[in-house]
């Protein structure tokens, strides 16, 4: 799960990173408002969505006194806010936040993540932070500092991080401190992604996270009740995924795709595409699904008016039976009321009860007895519709 | 012969009194593997699907002997099992629990360092001898002992690619899931090392998917080896559409790499055979081995 900067900024200044003075606002006058309390003159509004790489889209601006913050929020507020980093979608901007402008000096990165293949949580620094690490990553120095879990940071090979992401001896006290602080939020919080950038070096020499973005594991939110609580803030889909238990992301296509697992999932999309179909949705009902999820996750796929066939592909295994999904499908299926054209594919765990016990529920569909002959059907009735 | 566990294998199981215990231990036992104890803290010396209960997994090995842990215990408290069966030097510890927090993971793969424990999973579908043993939550039904070795991130899609290969004629000699999970025990170039040195194992598919570079490390290992035995590469995800990206980190990490189309061109490269679709993934294997004495 994701939060935003202004969260982020909160959280983390709580372990010690530092960062510019600012609030949050949701209507122009609070804005203008904490541009008042904030004092003096020069401020950034930020808009708030879920994404990076606002700057180069106009999400983020520079005024000089509260009035322009005001007119500046009011323009945001409400607009949407399409990035490289939105997936195609331009989110709606509900919250500005609004900090004192900081001018830097120079903009270095400084990220933590979990490396899969060391397994350790690692930090990484770049002395190219702020747009430039944003265009293109690939070109740019990055050094890694894995650390041991059972050690912890160690200050000596943080210092080195903050010497190779170029800042100064004055400042690498203050840089390794900031490390420490990250890894501590880090590892307290259960975090998958905290990232820096730009840690900037100001003109009077301090060194200040101008943006900072989190993301968390969802598997240890059970442990994070205040992280838990800001997911009110999150995107429909993924609460729709929370309340549901299951992951499902529209898509341009007119066949309904009814999988289950992600890897046959996204499979079975590949499949459809190689055989000249458009799938209309990913949808992955995991393993532990109830038979309620179950209903109500292909409920989604059967009320989206593109689709025009349907694609079951249900596996049975661990606690997942064929038959128990037949059952779902077939309240799915009375509760839509349309009649869809549908290849079914059971395989596994009670596979011809299953297709029995669609036929007596009263469902039409065709059987397939092998996914490639299941997706060549489908494609057939998708493109007659 | 074959891979990690046999017919001889002894399998405790944490969390056997559980629902989710006690239903896959009354199915692995169905199917002849020999469950000889299970582990529930407060739990011990009960007796539970006929086989003894312990509080302590170094107490059920040392009474037992077993040698296989499998781990059917809640996300919450699954990093404390693993940890356990590791510290009671258990040989091969399997972990279906899906959801574990990748820092807990982190914990325990520190801790396997320099262990005698190798892990499989979490959020694996475990793993299966068909016919011998099988420690996991895989459909039995839908597997035949034969000369495939299979490798798989995918829960399911392994399930596809075993009634691909059964279909086939060909069968399994062992079915691997390495677990969906970013940080898991085992990969690919273990299991790989594993199978090809397995004279049972005749042929191997690899069933990967986007994100991360197992499949990568797993086609610069078979570039080095060139094995005579043919590995079959799926990878899912080629039509995925793009996810929302918070900032760069995770494609940093993984140097730019982990698309579909990157890891079946690595896999490609190091002589691994890519199939048009995976749905002729059985048929492909089929035919390589078909050219082989």
């Amino acid at each position: 799960m994701n939060i935003h900067e202004y969260q982020a900024k909160g959280l983390l200044q709580g372990y010690g990173v530092p960062v510019p003075d600012g609030g949050v606002a949701y209507t122009p006058e609070e804005a203008r408002r904490v541009a008042e309390r904030l004092g003096g003159s020069g401020f950034a509004v930020k808009a708030q969505i879920l994404a990076g790489a606002r700057g180069p889209a106009g999400g983020v601006r520079l005024v000089e006194d509260a009035d322009a913050v005001g007119a500046c929020a009011a323009q945001m507020l409400g607009s949407r806010l399409e990035t490289m980093q939105t997936g195609g979608e331009a989110p709606e901007v509900s919250r500005v936040y609004v900090e004192r402008a900081e001018i830097p000096a120079r903009e270095t990165y400084l990220g933590a993540v979990v490396d899969r293949v060391s397994a350790r949580v690692t930090l990484l620094g770049s002395a190219e932070g702020g747009s430039r690490i944003e265009e293109s990553h690939a070109d740019t120095a990055v050094q890694t500092l894995a650390v041991d879990p059972s050690r912890g940071l160690v200050s000596e090979e943080a210092a080195a991080l903050a010497r190779a992401m170029g800042i100064e001896a004055a400042l690498e006290g203050a840089a390794v401190r900031t490390m420490g602080a990250v890894y501590d939020a880090f590892v307290a919080l259960d975090a998958s992604l905290i990232e820096l950038n730009p840690l900037a070096v100001t003109r009077d020499g301090r060194l200040l996270a101008l943006d900072a973005k989190m993301s968390f594991d969802d598997n240890a939110l059970f442990r994070q009740r205040r992280i838990a609580d800001l997911r009110d803030q999150e995107a429909p889909g993924t609460q729709e995924r929370a309340r549901h238990g299951y992951n499902y992301i529209k898509l341009d296509g007119n066949i309904g795709c009814l999988v289950n697992g992600a890897g046959l999932a996204m499979a079975t999309m590949d499949m459809l595409r190689l055989a000249g179909g458009r799938p209309a949705n990913f949808l992955d009902v995991p393993p532990a699904a109830s038979r309620e999820q179950m209903i109500a996750a292909f409920r989604t796929v059967l009320s989206d008016a593109d689709v025009a066939a349907v694609l079951v592909n249900i596996v049975g295994g661990g606690v997942t039976r064929c038959d128990v999904a037949a059952e779902a499908l077939a309240s799915a299926v009375r509760a839509a009321g349309r009649a869809l054209p549908m290849v079914v594919r059971f395989e596994g765990t009670n596979r011809d009860v299953a297709r029995g016990a669609l036929r007596d529920l009263g469902v039409s569909f065709e059987a397939a007895d092998s996914l490639g002959r299941a997706v060549d059907r489908v494609v057939a009735l998708a493109g007659q519709a | 012969m074959a891979v990690l566990v046999s017919g001889e294998s002894r399998v405790l199981f944490q969390g056997i009194t559980g629902r989710a215990g006690t239903f896959f231990a009354e199915q692995a036992m169905a199917y002849g593997t020999r469950v000889v104890a299970g582990v529930n803290p407060g739990k011990g010396g009960t007796r539970h699907l006929h086989v003894p209960v312990f509080d302590r997994v170094g107490d059920a090995v040392e009474a037992t002997g077993a040698d296989v842990a499998a781990v059917f215990v809640p996300p919450a408290r699954a990093a404390d099992a693993m940890l356990e069966a590791i510290r009671a030097k258990v040989p091969l510890v399997v972990c279906v629990t899906e959801g574990v927090p990748v820092l807990d993971m982190v914990r325990v793969r520190a801790a396997l360092q320099g262990s005698r424990t190798r892990l499989v999973g979490p959020n694996s579908p475990g793993i299966i001898v068909p016919g011998e043993c099988k420690v996991g939550i895989m459909p039995a039904v839908i597997h035949t002992r034969g000369r495939v070795g299979i490798i798989s991130r995918s829960g399911t899609l392994a399930y596809e690619m075993v009634a691909q290969t059964t279909a086939a004629g060909l069968g399994q000699s062992t079915v691997i899931g390495v677990g969906a999970d970013p940080v898991h025990g085992i990969g690919f170039v273990d299991c790989l090392e594993l199978m090809l040195a397995d004279p049972e194992t005749e042929g191997v598919v690899l069933v990967g998917e986007i994100g991360g570079v197992e499949e990568e490390q797993a086609a610069a290992y078979l570039a080095t080896v060139r094995p005579s035995k043919p590995v079959v590469g799926v990878v899912a995800g080629r039509s995925a559409p793009p996810g929302r990206r918070m900032g760069h980190a995770g494609a940093i990490i993984d140097g730019g790499v982990g698309s579909a189309d990157a890891k079946l061109d690595a896999l490609r490269e190091a002589g691994v055979i890519v199939p048009d679709s995976p749905a002729t993934v059985g048929v492909t294997i089929a035919r390589a081995l078909s050219g082989r004495p």
